[in-house]
């Protein structure tokens, strides 16, 4: 990437963030709070899309994850417990459910392991709903309280969303720091080829737990927002669906890519609010635009990004290739 | 114990059901890679197109035809030509999600042009009891046992006896010998998305009456056709109907004998064990891989 | 001296077919012994058994005069013993450069410090130097995918020493390359082997390479060993002309 391009792109993210902080100033309290849920589901989105995007592991238990993450911050919370607090729980309790749920990818791959974490999926749904001594069954939980953090309060839908968008930037940073790092070479590696991978000394079986178990860590922050976000929890909104929500996201967005969970999360939450015009018939365009775009460009809509830039770098080259030869014809 | 034969019953009759679904699902796979989130809606829809044809007036055979017809143009060769065939080349995932998106498309539709309300069916096989040695036992679960028996047997007869039967397994397990020998393998795979289009009518028309026309009853019958193959063997016609039974019968005993709650846990434990311990599936042979 | 490499009655049979039928020999170090035989002599079949890919049947691995039989590849490899494959295995999305730097990264520092560390795991420059190496320069931050046949056989073989390895497998890694390039990585490795005094295996069926590229040859036939010993002797064997070179 030349440098000019380079500026540019910071230029245009410096703009977005801009955007995203001044803009929702005046917006309405519906507003606020779709763009916080957007917020909360591109970090969800994240997680995921490290696990099958950078690592290569279909996971259809995401979903499962944020229920986990609005269960713990809901119970606990509403106990008492500060927000950060549950955060901590929460962080620790998906590592290791994650991690857990790693193992079935050691054995069985592809369609297999979707079916397993799809499984999964609908195993925490029936416990977020039965065990109503924890969860409330589906009478759920209410009047979930919103933090305080550095003693302002976020009881506003303003500040929340701040909370929301602080987050994101956090953990967007984070991801960005794992990726670059060797461990994201090594998830790599393990995508494009796991028997290669081995073979340079990578452990394909501890980076593969790995995946699992921080993609599912991000789910839990998600749904750790989510609960008082909505300030109410119940059983409905983590059923399998969210699941195949997350993972359109993922794939919309453009799978392997740093910023696809944020344009995915986009098309699944803003747009059916765009569409709303529609009224009852928003969902199903809905589902039109995300079949057309993937007939158009399966990679998502990074992809066709990613296309346009490695075709020009293509055609660069073989410009470099053709100069050198017409140099090397008239020296000659 | 006659409490246990009943469940036994219902139970394969749902399952002969859930096996007709999970056989066109294993077909899909086969012939062309697709994993079709949507088989539980593909169910849903014929009824509901039946049902349409009715308010137009026509008698119920008539509606039932037409109703096989349209879902064997939509679900069959649109969904082929329109969906299928352009995302093909691309890859297992993003076909998928298409499918996924495919499920809100259609569960979205029927709630706007139809109703957001069940709708009552009328059934194909006479309802009420019948007594088998001295034991009442529903006729519909009867009923519907017997027409999705013939329906498999039919369906495995085609492909095991018939000259044409050959071709599509050909066509689905080796394209490129297959299209060597002469195999016409594009009309073959055309050909296992119309049976799948005519199995999913016919399952249309044997759940419905059992559970109403409703928009969101396919995510059920989706998942359960989804477990019935894979607990059978995702790559054969024989292991789906075994599964597909299986699952109907463990369904059914775990309805009546693990707590209602945690019911539908039980085939989903059966899946992972059968996932984890014996991938291919219970009738299934190990898919070849390669290093 | 123990050798670098010492292999001792190895047997791998799948159902009823022998694939390795009882095959020793040792290797030392500095040596670059090259492993000929026809198609389906078990030489890919022995390779995997050495490398942890398929567990022996029978028999032992030694490394170094430790028994490493049925190790994880990927322990194996940060053990010292390295490889390329038959058919070309670079990562194509990442940089050359990051394909290099992946192939040395496990070899130093913990899990955590791969994850709290420099992103570059502090390899940039050693990474740089294999590509001046193998004169990959101009391309070192293109993906790999890009390169042409050749330039990435030439990066495959690259990645193999990165890691700093003791034994280094290279399986056919003239395949289809075109003949320029194949002077060049026969310079190269020929070069490494005696810079950095690497012992490498060789499976080749270009026998030109082969006997010009080797210290000793052996050769298998049926998954039994049917002749080891110096290229000359080898050319003048003829058990191996019938059954090999003959034809």
């Amino acid at each position: 990437m030349s440098k000019n391009s380079r500026l540019l792109l910071a230029a245009l993210a410096v703009v977005v963030i801009a955007g995203l902080i001044v803009i929702p100033m005046n917006f309405n309290r519906y507003g606020l709070y779709i763009l916080s849920q957007w917020a909360v589901m591109t970090i969800a989105a994240m997680g995921l899309n490290l696990t099958l995007g950078y690592a290569g592991q279909v996971s259809l238990a995401q979903g499962a994850f944020v229920g986990i993450g609005a269960y713990g911050a809901a119970i606990l919370t509403s106990h008492g417990w500060p927000l950060i607090a549950a955060l901590g729980l929460v962080i620790v309790i998906c590592f290791i459910v994650g991690w857990l749920l790693g193992y079935p990818a050691l054995r069985v791959q592809h369609h297999y392991l979707a079916f397993v974490t799809l499984a999964f999926s609908t195993l925490a749904f029936l416990v977020f709903r039965n065990e109503s001594w924890m969860t409330n069954g589906i009478y759920g939980i209410s009047n979930i309280p919103r933090p305080e953090i550095f003693g302002f309060p976020t009881r506003k839908p303003l500040p929340f969303y701040y909370l929301c968008l602080g987050s994101l930037a956090l953990v967007t940073l984070a991801m960005w720091w794992l990726i670059r790092s060797p461990w994201g070479r090594a998830f790599m590696a393990l995508r494009e080829n796991p028997i290669r991978a081995q073979s340079l000394g990578i452990d394909t079986r501890r980076y593969t737990l790995m995946a699992f178990a921080i993609g599912s860590v991000l789910g839990g922050i998600a749904g750790v927002l989510y609960a008082p976000l909505t300030q109410y929890v119940d059983p409905v909104p983590f059923n399998l669906q969210l699941s195949l929500d997350l993972l359109m996201m993922v794939i919309v967005g453009g799978a392997g890519f740093m910023l696809g969970p944020f344009l995915g999360a986009m098309i699944a939450v803003l747009l059916p609010e765009w569409l709303r015009v529609a009224e009852g018939y928003y969902l199903m365009l809905y589902a039109l635009a995300v079949i057309a775009l993937l007939i158009y460009s399966p990679t998502g809509i990074l992809g066709i990004l990613d296309r346009y830039l490695s075709s020009r770098r293509t055609q660069a080259a073989s410009a470099l290739r053709a100069a050198a030869q017409s140099k090397l014809e008239a020296a000659q | 114990m006659s409490n246990l034969l009943d469940l036994i019953v219902a139970g394969l009759a749902t399952g002969a059901i859930y096996a007709l679904v999970a056989v066109g699902f294993t077909l899909l796979w086969q012939t062309s890679q697709t994993i079709n989130f949507a088989q539980g809606e593909f169910v849903m829809l014929p009824a509901f197109l039946m049902l349409a044809v009715m308010h137009l007036g026509a008698p119920f055979w008539l509606a039932v035809l037409v109703g096989v017809l349209l879902s064997t143009l939509l679900l069959g060769l649109a969904f082929k030509m329109l969906l299928v065939d352009p995302m093909l080349r691309h890859g297992v995932l993003p076909l998928a999600i298409a499918t996924m998106a495919l499920a809100i498309g259609i569960k979205e539709a029927v709630k706007q042009f139809f109703s957001a309300e069940a709708s009552p069916f009328p059934s194909i096989v006479p309802v009420g009891d019948v007594s088998i040695l001295g034991r009442a036992i529903s006729l519909q679960s009867l009923g519907v046992l017997a027409v999705a028996i013939l329906a498999v047997v039919g369906l495995t007869t085609l492909l095991n006896r018939t000259s044409l039967g050959h071709q599509m397994q050909a066509a689905a397990q080796n394209p490129t010998v297959a299209r060597i020998i002469g195999v016409p393998v594009e009309r073959m795979i055309l050909l296992t998305f119309l049976i799948n289009a005519v199995l999913v009518a016919l399952a249309s028309l044997l759940i419905t009456p059992i559970y109403l026309a409703k928009f969101s009853s396919g995510e059920v019958l989706g998942q359960a056709a989804f477990i019935a193959a894979i607990v059978g063997g995702f790559n054969q016609v024989r292991g789906a109907i075994a599964g597909g039974l299986l699952i109907g019968v463990v369904d059914n005993l775990a309805a009546a004998y693990v707590s209602t709650q945690y019911r539908a846990a039980v085939p989903m434990v059966l899946l992972i064990l059968v996932i984890l311990f014996r991938p291919q599936g219970l009738l299934g042979r190990a898919e070849e891989r390669t290093v | 001296m123990t050798a670098v490499l010492d292999v001792r009655d190895v047997k791998k049979s799948f159902g009823g077919i022998t694939a390795v039928d009882g095959v020793s020999f040792d290797v030392q170090e500095g040596e670059i012994l090259g492993l000929i035989g026809p198609n389906g002599c078990g030489k890919s079949t022995l390779f995997n058994c050495i490398l942890g890919q398929l567990v022996p049947s029978a028999g032992e691995v030694r490394v170094d005069g430790k028994l490493v039989t049925g190790q994880r590849p990927a322990e194996l490899n940060r053990l010292g013993v390295s490889r390329t494959f038959q058919l070309l295995q670079v990562f194509p999305k990442l940089s050359v450069r990051d394909n290099l730097i992946l192939a040395g990264q496990e070899h130093r520092g913990s899990m955590m410090s791969r994850l709290f560390g420099p992103s570059d795991a502090g390899l940039t420059e050693t990474a740089d130097q294999m590509i001046g190496f193998f004169k990959l320069e101009h391309l070192a931050d293109e993906p790999a995918g890009g390169l042409s046949y050749g330039q990435q056989k030439l990066l495959d073989a690259a990645m193999a020493f990165m890691g700093g390895p003791r034994l280094v497998l290279l399986d056919e890694p003239a395949g289809g390359v075109n003949p320029t390039m194949l002077g060049d990585l026969k310079e190269r490795l020929i070069a490494i082997n005696r810079e950095r005094r690497a012992t490498f295996v060789v499976i080749e069926h270009n026998m030109e390479f082969v006997m010009s590229l080797c210290s000793r040859v052996m050769v298998m036939a049926e998954g039994k060993v049917l002749a080891i010993g110096k290229p000359d002797e080898i050319r003048a064997n003829p058990a191996v002309v019938e059954a090999y070179l003959g034809h």
